[in-house]
């Protein structure tokens, strides 16, 4: 169990920069996942963490030591992989010994720690199996068994879900969620499913071209997106965009109405912003936006509903119950529910 | 597959083809040296089979071209060829893994250089390799007659291939299990390894057992003699009458260890095969 710091990591490979300088601080036996799009350097941060690639500059920090240069061995951290990673000719016992093998740790302890560690997991059964005798679920466990006799200072998780079935997932998903609680071990989680990310951070890292764009927690980011990516990012389906320029304090969408938000951002008039709206957040009634409804999707306690504005914009709204409209269908923004941003550089504004 | 018994008919047709000299051989050397030497052919087994082998077992074969004992220089061969197949999978075993798992200044270039080694089979650099072997007074030595046979190209190369298919997975997690790179060699890539192992050991013994030029070259000292250099030096090119039963005997025991290495290994093999992991 250990604190992890990170301050101003910068990667480039050649002369492409991966990342772009991140900061991150995790206290001890928090579950940070690491979230974001496909290629945008979540696998590339954990690798650094883990000792196995090398940042350009920056520092690392595990427990308040630097580790910057140091090798993995000596970082004292465990990784599960996104295959798993199991060394097909090892049985599971040998698979989870190794570690403590090459520590020299004496075969008793050896023994005993698997055997603690093969029982949280309910692989008691499967410890003289070779990997390829495994389904993927237990392929999973013996590999997170393989992290967890090694008593780490961090667990690193490399997409380890991605390789399962849906419900298998969301099984294992908890299962790691009440493993890591349970032994309180510092974790960082890479993925790029959001609900995954959710559902199992403390806090969340949401990456994007090699910046942390937002570090919060799930309830935080999800109620107050630090830009319009974060925004669009997080939640499903994605928030709506409807752009707006300032006029006296209040916001003037192009499609003509105006609205007041609870507290006056301080700034000029014809301000370019971008007003966002949940779809869960869109309510019917009269005096609001006119949507020409495209396409519903009922999923039964509540519908999707699909379509346009009249100049044109995409508008996606989460309406309770059956909706057998058709046609236009009138929607109101309700004012505690709207995040403004920047029109120019999508940061958030105000509260 | 319908037509059985035809392909039966050419396939045993061509066992027989492929087969009927070393039947010749095995017959000859049970029969007496002036049954050969006359001309005749004999098809069926002659009578001194035990008495021949004893012969060419100890050199005691009488004769004006007296031959080293076989069993002395079975014993030398197989001590090149397993010395030569043990080393070529040693050092290319070790190289390939170089090559593959580090990154150090001229390491392209060290893979092209033992490449194009591969362009320059045993002959072409004989006369250069006998000129070192003479600086270094190693003549008429075991080493050498072993130590320059033993760098492979090929070996090296295929190793390469190999090591390629491992996952980096495997690398980086026994990185974070603490192993370094030499455990990391002997814990995972060497199991990993064993089939392409004991293919090669199958390929490389054979060569190895039938290496002539560079032994004759290299060995004077006759106690040193190898089989397949023994043997051509038991066929006198003079007169003087060869002692074909002797020479055959000699031939059919030449024949036994690649036959065994290749049944031995084989079984190994196969079992490796159907227990190959993903
Ligand atoms: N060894 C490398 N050499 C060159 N470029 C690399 C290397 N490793 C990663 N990259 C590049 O760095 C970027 C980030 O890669 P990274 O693997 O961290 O992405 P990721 O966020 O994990 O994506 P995914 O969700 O697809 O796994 C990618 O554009 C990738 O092409
Ligand atoms: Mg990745």
């Amino acid at each position: 169990m250990a604190t992890l710091k990170l301050t101003d990591i910068k990667k480039q490979f050649g002369t492409t920069q991966v990342l772009h300088g991140v900061d991150l601080n995790v206290a001890e036996g928090e579950m940070i996942v690491i979230v974001g799009a496909s290629g945008c350097g979540k696998s590339t941060l954990l690798r650094i963490v883990a000792g196995l690639e090398f940042a350009t500059s920056g520092q690392v920090d595990i427990g308040g030591q630097d580790v910057t240069g140091l090798d993995p061995a000596e970082r004292d951290v465990a990784m599960v992989f996104q295959n798993y990673a199991l060394y097909p000719h090892m049985s599971v016992f040998q698979n989870m010994a190794y570690g403590l093998k090459i520590r020299r740790m004496a075969p008793e302890d050896i023994r005993k720690r698997v055997a603690q560690a093969a029982a949280l997991l309910g692989i008691e059964a499967l410890l003289e199996r070779r990997p390829r005798e495994l389904s993927g679920g237990q392929r999973q466990r013996v590999a997170m068994g393989r992290a967890i006799v090694r008593e780490p200072k961090l667990f690193l998780f490399d997409e380890p879900l991605s390789n399962l079935d849906a419900k298998l997932r969301v099984q294992m998903r908890a299962e790691i969620k009440r493993l890591q609680r349970r032994l309180g071990v510092t974790s960082l989680f890479v993925t790029h499913d959001q609900v995954e990310a959710m559902t199992l951070g403390d806090r969340l890292v949401v990456m994007h071209q090699g910046h942390a764009a937002q570090v919060a927690t799930p309830m935080e980011i999800w109620s107050r997106p630090a830009d319009t990516y974060v925004a669009s990012f997080i939640g499903s389906p994605a928030m709506n965009f409807l752009p707006g320029t300032m006029e006296g304090g209040a916001v003037r969408l192009d499609l003509g109405l105006k609205l007041h938000l609870p507290a006056t951002p301080a700034l000029a008039d014809g301000h370019k912003v971008t007003l966002g709206i949940r779809p869960e957040h869109l309510c019917p009634g009269a005096g609001g936006i006119t949507m020409n409804l495209e396409l519903l999707e009922p999923l039964g306690s509540e519908t999707v509903a699909h379509g346009r504005l009249p100049d044109g914009t995409e508008l996606t709204a989460r309406l309770p119950g059956e909706v057998t409209t058709e046609g236009p269908l009138s929607l109101l923004l309700p004012s505690e529910h709207l995040h403004l941003f920047d029109a120019a550089t999508g940061k958030r504004i105000g509260a | 597959m319908r037509r059985t018994p035809m392909a039966y008919l050419w396939l045993t047709l061509g066992v027989l083809v492929f087969a009927f000299p070393i039947y010749m051989t095995l017959i000859g050397s049970t029969h007496d040296a002036s049954t050969i030497g006359r001309g005749d052919v004999p098809l069926l087994p002659g009578p001194l089979g035990g008495e021949n082998y004893a012969n060419a077992w100890n050199g005691t074969g009488g004769g004006r071209i007296q031959g080293q004992p076989a069993g002395l220089m079975l014993a030398n061969s197989l001590i090149m060829a397993l010395c030569i197949a043990a080393g070529k999978i040693a050092i290319s075993l070790l190289s390939a893994f170089a090559v593959v798992y580090f990154r150090f200044p001229g390491r392209m270039l060290a893979f092209w250089l033992i490449f194009i080694t591969l362009m320059l089979p045993v002959e072409v650099r004989i006369i250069p390799t006998f000129q070192v072997m003479v600086d270094l007074s190693l003549t008429n030595s075991r080493a050498g007659l072993i130590v320059p046979l033993m760098a492979s190209a090929t070996a090296t190369l295929l190793f390469r291939q190999f090591f390629l298919t491992i996952p980096r997975e495997y690398v980086e997690a026994a990185k974070v299990d603490g192993a370094g790179p030499l455990r990391f060699f002997r814990d995972v890539v060497l199991p990993l390894s064993v089939t392409n192992i004991a293919a090669l050991f199958v390929i490389l013994f054979i060569y190895g057992w039938n290496q002539y030029l560079w032994p004759l070259l290299i060995i004077n000292e006759r106690s040193l003699e190898t089989i397949v250099v023994g043997l051509t030096k038991m066929i006198g090119t003079g007169d003087s009458q060869n002692e074909w039963n002797i020479i055959m005997a000699t031939a059919v025991m030449a024949m036994l260890p690649p036959v065994a290495v290749v049944v031995l290994m084989q079984r190994w093999f196969i079992k490796g095969l159907t227990e190959t992991e993903k």
